[in-house]
């Protein structure tokens, strides 16, 4: 087993799951007690379109998508709260603008579109080390705004009008918010891909929610819960030679399912009550 | 030196899509204390009304200043219980977090709660008989403390102007009783308005009252003509009154 760690894909897979599960561990919080998971998929979604901006401007299509989901998060965010129309309505519709952007983009490259499908599923085995520093440097920026704006975010999270009250910019809070998720989902992309990004945000920040009601530990637990099962499910992955994205989240949901069932029996036997702190 | 008035509304209309909520209406309130009550229907647009005071709603037409500024430049100034908590009980945030956000008008972007804001939201805490519950998770508590919490959430704040939407509501009634001291205490210290459907407790506690039902009839007194009462809620009298001591009915000498 341990002859694997001397292969650099090897390393690199194991860092990339690090730096993500630290950026997905801390936004993912956000995105679960806001519950934004909808337009936090949307982001995602539409983020594709910057993939294939990078297939046929001929860069590295990560380059094409940290713009392009900076610009979803804030169209998105701004068109959801300012429109007539129902905030899901509106999700809906810019999710598949920008997929259909995309796909036409890159059937407008010419040539074959390498490696479309790390893009859209993830393969974590095939990180390269540039992306490797991308995802370092999103981590730095998206941990450093998170520090800067803890208690601004709290507040904005837990009641929204009360915070306006208070003379904050919630407006501008809020697309700040979903811009620091985007950065996060470009982070996440390699990992996972853009398809199942929405889970990797979700389920180890609602799992750690069962362990904890202090927004700190919660960030801590899912973080540590991310990076822990990214790493079995490269191992499988490997093992088992099954796609990696799709194996970890395999494993996240199994982990999440099997934590709830055996937390939800300790505690209708009245263990496990007044256990989270 | 004069003093810049706590409220000043110069007919203010309000209107969701074309139906009008509120009417021409006037208000000005200059002593930088006092209680005033404001009675009215459900629906007869008291909600909107402080909405309006805090800026969070627009008015079509008409000027409101609050200590001679917009709502929107003296938010460091009021403080507000809201009357609908339609926030999520399950969040990770404990009633002392929950507090400290009162803080944040005065704790300045970006930085930490200084000791200055602690020892206020220790204060308020103490202030609504709370202090014990300050680690508990904010869903960990009955519906009536965790008005207490948000009443101290608006007071760490120190404002000169408190707005409460039905406070009472929701509490026994020894944290009503304990709640309208409180008030008492208050106001030598700030000008507060207080929505209620407590109508007996209007007539002893608050220093004045008005009635709201799209239009606002205030009489700068304590006294509330019978047929401001009716056209309020539109009903007679002896339905609304049985909770009013009859020094508080007047009828209009015109
Ligand atoms: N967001 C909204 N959109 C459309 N109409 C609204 C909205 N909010 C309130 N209204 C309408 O405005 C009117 C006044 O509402 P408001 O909440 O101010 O009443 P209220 O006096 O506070 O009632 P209550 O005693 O039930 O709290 C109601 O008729 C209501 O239907
Ligand atoms: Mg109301």
């Amino acid at each position: 087993m341990f002859e694997l760690l001397q292969y650099s894909f090897i390393q690199n897979a194991l860092a990339a799951s690090v730096l993500a599960s630290i950026a997905c561990g801390i936004i993912g919080v956000y995105v679960v007690v806001k519950k934004i998971v909808f337009i936090s998929g949307g982001i995602a979604h539409a983020s594709f379109g910057g993939i294939g901006l990078g297939y046929y401007l001929g860069i590295n299509p990560m380059y094409g998508v940290l713009p392009f989901s900076l610009l979803s998060a804030l169209v998105m965010g701004t068109v959801s709260k300012k429109s007539k129309i129902p905030e899901d309505s509106v999700i809906g519709i810019l999710w598949s603008f920008g997929m259909a952007i995309g796909i036409i983009l890159v059937n407008l490259t010419p040539g074959y579109a390498s490696d479309l499908m790390t893009y859209l599923f993830g393969n974590i085995l095939t990180v390269p080390r540039l992306d490797l520093y991308l995802m370092l440097g999103l981590d730095i920026i998206i941990l450093g705004t998170v520090c800067l704006f803890y208690k601004e975010f709290l507040a904005l999270c837990f009641d929204e009008e009360f915070t306006t009250v208070q003379g904050l910019p919630t407006q501008k809070l809020y697309l700040l918010l979903l811009c620091i998720i985007a950065l996060t989902i470009v982070v996440l992309i390699k990992v996972v891909g853009i398809i199942l990004v929405i889970a990797l945000l979700t389920i180890p920040a609602t799992l750690s929610r069962q362990f904890t009601h202090n927004l700190k530990k919660m960030m801590l637990i899912s973080t540590l819960f991310g990076g822990l099962i990214s790493i079995a499910g490269i191992g499988l992955s490997y093992a088992f030679d099954l796609p990696s994205g799709a194996t970890i989240i395999l494993v996240l949901s199994l982990v999440y399912g099997l934590v709830s069932f055996v937390k939800g029996r300790l505690d209708s036997r009245g263990f496990g009550s007044g256990s989270r702190a | 030196m004069t003093e810049k008035k706590v409220i000043e509304m110069k007919d203010v209309w309000v209107r969701y899509g074309n139906q009008i909520i509120l009417e021409a209406v006037n208000l000005d309130l200059d002593k930088p204390g006092g209680l005033l009550g404001i009675i009215g229907p459900n629906g007869g647009g008291k909600t909107t009304f402080l909405k309006i005071l805090l800026g969070l709603l627009e008015p079509y037409r008409g000027s409101v200043k609050l200590f001679g500024k917009t709502p929107e430049k003296s938010r460091d100034l009021v403080g507000y219980v809201p009357q609908y908590k339609g926030f999520d009980y399950d969040f990770p945030i404990s009633v002392w977090e929950v507090v400290l956000t009162g803080r944040l008008s005065h704790a300045g972007f970006l930085k930490r709660y200084g000791q200055e804001d602690k020892g206020a939201a220790l204060k308020a805490l103490e202030t609504v008989e709370m202090l014990e519950f300050k680690d508990r998770q904010i869903g960990q508590l009955s519906g009536g403390q965790r008005q207490r919490v948000l009443i101290a959430r608006a007071l760490a704040s120190h404002p000169k102007l408190l707005l409460l939407d039905e406070p009472d509501s929701g509490l026994d009634p020894h944290m009503q009783d304990e709640l309208y001291r409180l008030l008492g205490r208050l106001k030598k210290d700030m000008a507060i308005v207080m929505v209620t459907h407590d109508l007996s407790a209007v007539s002893v506690y608050v220093d004045k009252i008005a009635c709201l039902n799209r239009k606002l009839h205030y009489h700068n007194s304590k006294e509330i003509p019978v047929e401001d009462l009716e056209a309020t809620y539109q009903c007679p009298v002896e339905l609304i009154a049985h909770g009013i001591p009859h020094r508080v009915l007047g009828r209009h000498k015109n």
